[in-house]
């Protein structure tokens, strides 16, 4: 059987098994065979992982030939982004360095997703080790942009949105540190949430930015993305920085209807550097969130403009300490040497990208003696201030609306030679990552020339329901598809 | 200019990074580039605000030398000391480059 494209939601596939209209099996032998099909051009998948995944299928089968209960995700398909440790398959956080390591346990978001009866496809390609906003950074290679081919997918969690916009999978798993999930969201039309802060477990994520990073899904629409956020959520033993917060039904939250919500819209957001096209489908989007009876306060975030110089001395900070275990001893790539000192420099050497070694160089300087003061100890203090914008703003309204990203999906090569230009690729996004505050990219229309905008919405701490909520209305309103579209 | 060779060479030394003779120059000019863009951050009065040490718990876990925005008002409780699974000296030991049970083995450290 084949399926046209974004047929199957976790409702419809749900559907389908129980009225045995299909298989599990069958389910997963087409999307492999789409995979097939499409990734020579698309590059998404770095590895896939048939074995485990019919052996899933064939548990979901025999529950539905048992009559047992169907659990929530029973024989939905997922991609995980590689640099979430699958036990067995392997996981490369798309470098070199880590290139046939084969990780010995699960991270709990995949554990729960396969005890919750996900079929796990594959990995996904990303920029190496999560660094970067076009997936251009990856050591196998880049992403395109299924929607737009000689365009990047966004980054870094690029293989992620691709999957899902391209319909090789269901839903998937991306990383958002500065950006991550939301930006290829938007550049590849479809939901992408980052949770709170501490909401989903990060133990079997391999650490870029620990006071940053965090794990939340792809989907074809925002209550799937829901479901899944029900699933992966919730303190977990191994993870000390997961929170003690209760865990609600976020697929019913997210179906009730709005009222009474009061949406803040920051002038710092929509001001130089912001293409026209999106600004005018952000605006069209907030107009029709009006309509639906959302009030719009305007507000002032005075700190914005200095979030993408603090991103890059904290993240890069953390990222120079997290990665210094890649030393060719306990894992991945060996370059031998003489000494242990050359081993350990000659495998990095080899084993890092361009990207990589400039930011581990970056946050090391700022962290050096002499310059922690000037650069880390300030990037904190002004970290502190960016979050009481949001802080002050979340007491006058209980959502805030931006675009996710200044420009739609650009060309490939066209930002790589300017590191700095890449940056500012995530001005919007970073300010939420800084803050710990959860943040969803929904499709808000197309520019002209036919590339998907998105629009991120961000919540309260622990507020994602409330941020569901307003994408499921934004979008069963037609606020994805009704502007602009394919004019 | 607010990064030179030889500091660029440094940093490399610290971060155990080899950098070719020609990439100290492109380094360089980048990460100088992109110091002067975070240079901004010293426009910004901030003698009256503490650094930014957890994202989501209250006064009361983090102590008054911090900032503190979250909502959370308590942290993750300890585990229990009790014994429990974990993975196997063997199962690790399968993804070195170089392991002699129950050991990594690693380039001499200690010269004669």
């Amino acid at each position: 059987m084949t399926a046209p494209a974004h047929s199957w939601t976790i409702a419809s596939v749900r559907e389908a098994l129980l009225a045995k209209k299909v298989s599990a099996r069958e389910l997963t032998a087409d999307f492999y065979k789409r995979i097939e099909a499409r990734n020579p051009e698309l590059n998404v998948f770095l590895a896939v992982s048939p074995e485990r995944a019919y052996a899933q299928a064939e548990r979901i089968d025999s529950l539905i030939a048992r009559g047992e209960n169907l659990p929530p995700l029973g024989g939905v398909s997922v991609a995980v982004k590689d640099v979430i440790s699958t036990s067995g398959i392997p996981t490369t956080c798309g470098s070199k360095i880590l290139k046939g390591y084969l990780p010995p346990y699960d991270a709990t978001a995949v554990e729960r997703l396969e005890q919750a009866g996900a079929v796990i496809l594959g990995k996904t390609n990303c920029d190496e080790f999560a660094m970067g906003s076009s997936n251009e950074n990856s050591a196998y290679g880049p992403v395109r942009n299924p929607i737009a081919p000689d365009r990047v997918p966004g980054g870094s969690s690029g293989g992620s949105a691709a999957a899902v916009a391209a319909d090789l999978a269901v839903f998937s798993l991306g990383t958002d540190t500065g950006g991550s999930i939301r930006q290829p969201g938007a550049f590849c039309g479809i939901p992408a949430l980052m949770p709170t802060y501490g909401r989903v477990s990060r133990y079997g994520l391999i650490a870029f930015a620990s006071s940053l990073d965090r794990i939340g899904p792809f989907a074809t629409n925002a209550l799937d993305a829901a479901t899944v956020l029900s699933v992966i959520a919730g303190a977990d033993p191994n993870d000390s920085t997961s929170a003690q917060v209760d865990v609600p039904d976020y697929r019913a939250e997210a179906a009730k209807p709005l009222s009474g919500v009061r949406i803040g819209v920051p002038e710092d957001y929509f001001g130089e550097g912001l293409d026209a096209g999106v600004k005018a489908r952000v605006e069209g989007g907030i107009a029709l969130l009006e309509k639906l009876g959302c009030r719009r306060v305007p507000l002032k975030m005075p700190h914005t403009d200095y979030a993408i110089a603090v991103y890059y001395i904290v993240a890069t900070a953390e990222a120079s300490s997290n990665l210094a275990r890649y030393d060719g001893v306990r894992y991945g790539l060996r370059v031998p040497g003489a000494s242990l000192m050359e081993m350990y420099r000659k495998t990095r050497e080899q084993g890092f990208g361009a990207e990589v070694k400039r930011r581990i160089m970056l946050g090391t300087y700022a962290l050096s003696a002499g310059y922690y003061d000037a650069y880390y100890l300030r990037a904190q203090k002004v970290r502190s201030l960016i979050a009481r914008d949001f802080r002050d703003a979340f007491q006058k309204v209980d959502a805030i609306l931006t675009p996710t990203s200044p420009t739609a999906a650009f060309r490939l090569g066209e930002k790589t030679s300017d590191p700095l230009q890449m940056y500012l690729a995530d001005i919007y996004t970073v300010t939420g990552s800084l803050a710990g505050v959860p943040g969803i990219s929904v499709p808000c229309g197309f520019t002209s020339g036919g590339l998907p905008v998105g629009m991120q919405i961000f919540g309260r701490h622990f507020e994602e329901s409330r941020i569901l909520q307003i994408a499921n209305t934004f979008e069963k309103a037609g606020g994805g598809s009704a502007q602009g579209a394919a004019s | 200019m607010k990064i030179s060779r030889e500091d660029v060479q440094r940093v490399a030394e610290l971060a155990h990074l080899e950098l070719a003779p020609e990439e100290i120059e492109t380094y360089r000019s980048q990460l100088d580039e992109i110091l002067n863009y975070v240079g901004k951050l010293q426009e910004i009065d901030v003698t009256e605000v503490k650094p930014m040490a957890q994202v989501l718990y209250t006064l009361a876990v983090v102590g008054q030398d911090h900032e503190v925005l979250g909502q959370t008002p308590f942290r993750a409780p300890l585990r229990d000391d009790t014994l429990r699974d974990c993975h196997t000296a063997e199962e690790i030991l399968k993804t070195a480059p170089d392991a002699a049970s129950p050991f990594f083995r690693v380039p001499k450290v200690i010269e004669k």
